[in-house]
């Protein structure tokens, strides 16, 4: 009884800290999430892409050392701490960047998730039937431009879920990034169970209310992709449009098939 | 004389240690109907995809239009000349049936989206899709996405349709609404080259018939005599088999 009390206690004196560290939580994971997905729609997306068989050296060429770089970003960022990310980049480009401790996060949890949402991303376009791009090829279009207008979308809709989930791991492990002083949520308990002494408590108010934000946030995601799944199996009805067979005959538009 | 749209000279395709076309020389003349027949795994898909370059060959001679096709740089702008409808039907399933038609035609063509509609509507239309035009293509049955898969590739304005067993996919009671289709385009004149298992549709359509077995060209001409006058062994034997 005493403990909640305590809690509650806590939580009264020092919501505008934790409301404070929730919202900088929330930005770093968010921009993150958005930055990583765009990185690794660039990363992934390039390096799912495959050449064409009458493709010149030059461009193969090109291709590998593509590959080769983006495979090493995705190792080493995938292979290492983030909280040792976080110290080491802060530190070394700080001299190149002068930046804030909020751009350093930012910078640092984006190049992170880039490199799982690259995979995200290139698993999911693996899982695009072969079809689909043979298809949009036989009818002219560029490897590039099957890849924007057919394959991404259908990727992105069948990676939703992963992509969603990285989201919620960037709330949880935005944390780590208090190494380098960010005042998020992790960092205000900190400071609020240095200043309090009572330590199970804050750190009980801050795991409820990252549960609180993962749990709302995966609700969310749910919600968006129920009605992704709805959109696709929803039953048409003959959608006769009255004035279609019309147009086209008005027209009278005369196909070149001679 | 006619036109020689297509003149296929000694081409060589290996998978691997497969070698799946041995020299395979075959020509199609402006509005023909050419089907491919054969056993399964006699390299008529092959010699199919090789045409629009989905396979490229090893060696030998493609042309089209008087010009080596294994020897052109810009694949897309050559593809536009000739559509392709697949087994599988491959329409874009996040789309619409308008959309499927419209897109290729957006990007590839850079026609106007009214334009791209109109041509695509007249399309719809006459493979009798226009009542699913704002439907979900993913949601359609077999034979109604074969037949958007017609008119998608009919909307690029192709020299030639290639058809990969286009009906093998099909349920029995949904072939026939495709074959009608490509009947009509026939008698309209549109070149076209059908890998089939449809016998009875070849015999009826085409006026040229080539059947392969083992990666070669075993015996071809009217369907008169490959259907009712074989001359080769292996194609008595292959006939034999499927018409029953």
């Amino acid at each position: 009884m005493e403990f909640l009390t305590n809690c509650l206690n806590i939580v009264l004196r020092y919501y505008p800290s934790f409301i404070l560290g929730i919202k900088t939580t929330l930005l770093i994971a968010f921009t993150g999430t958005i930055i990583g997905l765009i990185l690794g729609l660039l990363v992934g997306g390039i390096k799912a892409i495959k050449l064409d068989k009458t493709a010149g050296t030059f461009s193969i060429i090109i291709k590998k050392v593509y590959d080769i770089i983006a495979t090493i970003y995705i190792e080493v960022f995938r292979g290492t701490p983030m909280m040792v990310q976080a110290v080491f980049l802060y530190y070394a480009l700080r001299p190149i960047f002068h930046w804030t401790y909020v751009v350093a996060a930012i910078f640092v949890i984006s190049v992170n998730t880039g490199a799982y949402m690259a995979e995200i991303v290139r698993s999911g376009i693996q899982s695009i039937d072969i079809g689909q791009t043979e298809a949009a090829r036989s009818l002219g279009m560029s490897n590039f431009q099957t890849m924007i207008n057919i394959i991404l979308p259908q990727a992105i809709k069948n990676a939703f879920p992963a992509i969603g989930n990285e989201f919620i791991v960037n709330i949880k492990d935005s944390s780590v990034l208090m190494i380098i002083s960010i005042t998020e949520l992790m960092f205000e308990a900190k400071s609020i169970a240095g200043s309090t002494y009572k330590f199970t408590e804050t750190y009980f108010v801050t795991a409820c209310i990252y549960l609180f934000l993962t749990s709302i946030t995966s609700f969310i995601l749910h919600l968006i992709e129920n009605k992704m799944n709805h959109s696709r199996t929803t039953i048409p009805q003959s959608s006769t449009n009255a004035d279609a067979l019309k147009i086209a005959k008005e027209k009278n538009y005369e196909p070149p098939v001679d | 004389m006619s036109h020689q749209l297509i003149k296929i000279n000694n081409v060589h395709k290996n998978f691997g240690h497969l070698q799946v076309l041995k020299g395979v020389s075959f020509n199609v003349d402006k509005n023909d109907v050419v089907c491919l027949i054969g056993a399964s795994g006699s390299g008529k898909s092959t010699m199919l995809r090789c045409i629009n370059l989905l396979e490229v060959a090893d060696s030998g001679e493609i042309i089209v239009d008087n010009e080596d096709i294994l020897k052109i740089k810009d694949i897309n702008h050559y593809r536009q000349k000739v559509g392709m409808v697949f087994q599988q039907f491959n329409l874009f399933n996040n789309m619409t049936v308008l959309k499927n038609c419209m897109i290729a035609q957006e990007k590839v063509l850079k026609i106007s989206k009214e334009k791209a509609k109109e041509k695509a509507l007249y399309f719809l239309n006459k493979v009798g899709m226009l009542d699913f035009a704002y439907a979900n293509a993913s949601t359609l049955s077999g034979g109604q996405k074969q037949r958007v898969a017609i008119a998608r590739a009919l909307c690029m304005d192709p020299e030639i349709l290639l058809f990969d067993e286009p009906t093998s996919a099909l349920d029995p009671e949904m072939v026939g609404e495709v074959l009608d289709v490509m009947k009509n385009l026939a008698k309209e004149g549109l070149t076209m080259v059908i890998v089939t298992h449809e016998m009875s549709f070849a015999k009826e359509v085409s006026n040229k018939v080539v059947f392969m077995a083992d990666g070669i060209i075993e015996e071809q001409g009217t369907p008169d005599q490959i259907f009712n006058h074989p001359q080769k062994e292996k194609t008595k034997a292959f006939l034999a088999r499927v018409i029953r």
